[in-house]
């Protein structure tokens, strides 16, 4: 992806469903707010934005209610054409928590909306009125070198837009949002366009700097366009193909990202931005999952791309808490092992006492970002997820819409970029009460008890078009399959560690069963996810020698499956007594009563915590919902 | 890129700019034939093309078109070689 286009399509949200005019249709006929939110949470393009406004449109004109949106009324003046920013605002602002009407003025009507009393606009009664003007609206003269006329050309393009402020103030009591300059990118001289008084460039950063000066003391606002366009690159930006043609002030193209950066700042207004960020730490926070790769394993700090990269998400988040922002972390994790990275690693920014509530557990994470925003005292719509995982975020998005998840590109080094560029925090104000915020949270890391799980994870799963392949060992898999079993810590039932040698004998040895297992869902192929070794033990009795998952897909019932599959296998062979075995670590005290769980009676237990259980193989384990694929 | 996948691709461009399942997308086809083909919509939909094409039109292209037949011609023309 390079790098405007991130910001062109709204990379952070997750693309739109294929029937996504269907479902457009369908919301005609249903349903409020909550359902036009959800389909505007999506990466819509223009035309996308379209259909969803018309959807408001039409509940609106037939009586319908909106809420639980919160009504905004926007009025919109400017020197271009107006109607598709009218067109675009509407389903990005629904995106954003807000139930937006606007008015547009008629093609170079600007003036008299802003200035009569009885005008369209001032009548509309809007509570911010957006004034889209770009250096061709303003009285900016290109004047090379002379000084004296470059500033009164400024001073008139301020005083003009202060008058339709006054205007607006005077007539409607409404907010103004007002635009800087993006300067176009042709240049007079070329970099002397810089030092020159009086050129476009020069004129437009004085411009730009003095409006921003002028709203202190006022309740006016800015939307910093200037800002935009240089992100995306101002040849991007102006498009002057668009402007002859339709009197576009910048490529439509760009149009969903102007209405999303429109749309913040009304929803910013009414206070909707969001208060905290909830962090995954395994391969969001840094490189590398702690519980099987240890303190030494996992990538962090300068001196490694990556782990610059994941350095880079620790500083977004802890220049978000100078701001005011909670912090807060939710991860798949052994609580003790988790803290010891805030603790001892060296490289780490982040620290324990920069979270308010630190959630490390196995359960599933809408359940725990549900108890942090309770525990908080916050709403889920404050709420910002961040986290790699794919299905970790479509698991939140189902049960917690009202939960801001970012999607993530592949590489790590965007990751800070993206969660930055989403714009969840946006603020039109800041105060010293703001900047102390994040610490009357009481900054302890604490963990909270969770409650009732926050909804369906069944149906979820089922969405996922879960896939398990089991396989028994090969030539193919071996090299995983002994990177697996040597390098997975926490889910992973007796530690045993083989060689690729050893792999290669459990093969071939007709009297062992092995069992690789890869899981297919439809975020992709997760590749070879668990290794089960089992050996006789006696004449009708096998032995669960290895038994290890990838912690990636906890909470999936991945597990039941497999036992499902060596139930089968045993059942074939006429073995009629599973045993397993529970050998305790430093790290795996995840899988504890991973037997017990599974329906194994207990069959003793020894010194050093190691529990033995048993299971006749005529029992029937209940399937999850995935299809299965046997090989071999 | 062959004509009849360059109108298979427009089909559904102007399915998706228009709302609407029916259209297809054939040489004589007008604006006049469709619901909500306005100047406006024009200019949407000849940037729509644009971008799912990978070609871009000057003014005078697009203001010269008469039909379907016209812009399928152009982008054609753009996609050659």
């Amino acid at each position: 992806m390079s790098g405007d286009e991130l910001y062109a399509s709204l990379a952070w949200l997750p693309k739109p469903p294929r029937d996504f005019r269907e479902r457009c249709r369908a919301l005609r006929d249903a349903s409020g707010g909550r359902d036009v939110a959800r389909l505007a949470a999506y990466a819509l393009d223009e035309t996308q934005l379209r259909r969803v406004t018309e959807v408001v449109d039409a509940l609106r004109n037939t009586g319908r209610s909106l809420a639980p949106l919160t009504p905004f009324k926007l009025g919109i003046i400017g020197n271009a054409t107006l109607e598709p920013l009218a067109a675009g605002l509407t389903a990005s602002a629904a995106r954003h928590g807000i139930d937006l009407a606007c008015f547009t003025a008629a093609y170079g009507q600007l003036v008299q909306e802003a200035l009569a009393p009885d005008s369209a606009l001032n009548r509309f009664g809007a509570d911010a009125v957006l004034i889209a003007l770009d250096h061709r609206g303003l009285p900016l003269a290109t004047a090379p070198g002379d000084g004296a006329e470059a500033s009164r050309a400024v001073a008139a393009s301020l005083a003009f837009i202060g008058s339709l402020r006054d205007g607006i103030r005077a007539h409607g009591n409404a907010v103004c949002i007002l635009q800087t300059l993006a300067p176009p990118p042709e240049a007079l001289f070329g970099s002397f366009d810089a030092v020159a008084a009086g050129t476009l460039r020069s004129q437009t950063a004085a411009f730009n700097a003095a409006l921003a000066a002028s709203v202190a003391g006022t309740p006016d606002v800015i939307l910093d366009v200037a800002g935009l366009a240089e992100t995306v690159g101002l040849a991007n930006w102006h498009s002057p193909t668009q402007w002859n043609l339709a009197k576009l002030a910048f490529d439509a193209r760009l149009l969903p990202l102007y209405c999303d950066h429109v749309a913040r700042i009304v929803s910013a207004l009414r206070g909707k931005s969001r208060r905290c960020l909830i962090v995954d730490l395994d391969n969001t926070v840094w490189g590398g999952v702690i519980g099987d790769d240890g303190l030494e394993g996992i990538v962090i700090g300068q001196g490694d791309a990556t782990g610059e990269a994941y350095l880079e998400v620790q500083r977004a988040a802890l220049g978000l808490r100078e701001r005011g922002i909670v912090l807060a972390v939710s991860s798949k994790n052994d609580d003790r092992i988790a803290r010891t990275v805030f603790a001892e690693h060296p490289d780490m920014l982040l620290r324990g006492e920069h979270f308010a509530v630190f959630q490390a557990n196995w359960n599933d994470k809408a359940t725990n970002v549900a108890a942090i925003a309770a525990e908080l005292s916050l709403g889920l719509d404050a709420m910002v997820f961040l986290d790699d995982n794919p299905v970790e975020r479509g698991l939140v998005r189902e049960l917690l819409p009202d939960v801001a998840v970012p999607e993530l590109p592949d590489d790590p080094a965007l990751y800070a970029r993206t969660l930055l560029a989403a714009g969840y925090f946006e603020a039109v104000a800041f105060s010293d009460e703001d900047r102390k915020r994040a610490r009357f949270y009481d900054d302890n890391a604490r963990r909270v008890a969770l409650q009732g799980q926050a909804g369906d994870v069944e149906t979820y799963l089922a969405s996922l078009d879960m896939r398990i392949v089991f396989r028994p060992f090969d030539a193919t898999g071996r090299a995983r399959i002994a990177q697996l079993i040597n390098k997975s810590n926490q889910f992973n039932l007796t530690t045993r560690r083989y060689t690729e040698a050893d792999v290669a004998a459990l093969e071939a040895d007709p009297e062992v069963f092995t069992l690789q297992v890869r899981l297919i869902d439809r975020f992709g192929d997760n590749g070879t996810i668990g290794v089960v070794v089992c050996r006789p033990s006696s004449a009708h009795a096998w032995e669960i020698d290895t038994w290890l998952m990838s912690c990636r897909v906890l909470g999936r019932r991945v597990e039941h499956m497999v036992l499902r599959e060596i139930l089968h296998h045993a059942r074939a062979r006429g073995v009629e007594r599973l045993i397993g075995r529970y050998l305790p670590t430093a790290r795996n005290g995840l899988v504890r009563d991973h037997y017990r769980t599974l329906g194994f009676a207990p069959a003793g237990s020894g010194a050093a915590g190691e529990t033995t259980w048993e299971l006749d193989t005529a029992v029937e384990i209940a399937p999850a919902p995935m299809a299965v694929d046997r090989a071999g | 890129m062959p004509l009849d996948a360059i109108y298979g691709k427009l089909s559904d461009i102007l399915r998706d700019q228009f709302d609407d399942d029916d259209i297809v997308a054939r040489p004589e086809l007008t604006a006049g034939d469709v619901d909500g083909w306005d100047s406006f919509a024009h200019i949407r939909l000849m940037l729509a093309v644009e971008r799912s094409f990978g070609v871009s039109f000057s003014a005078s292209q697009i203001s010269s078109l008469r039909n379907v037949g016209d812009l399928a011609n152009l982008i054609a023309s753009k996609t050659a070689g």
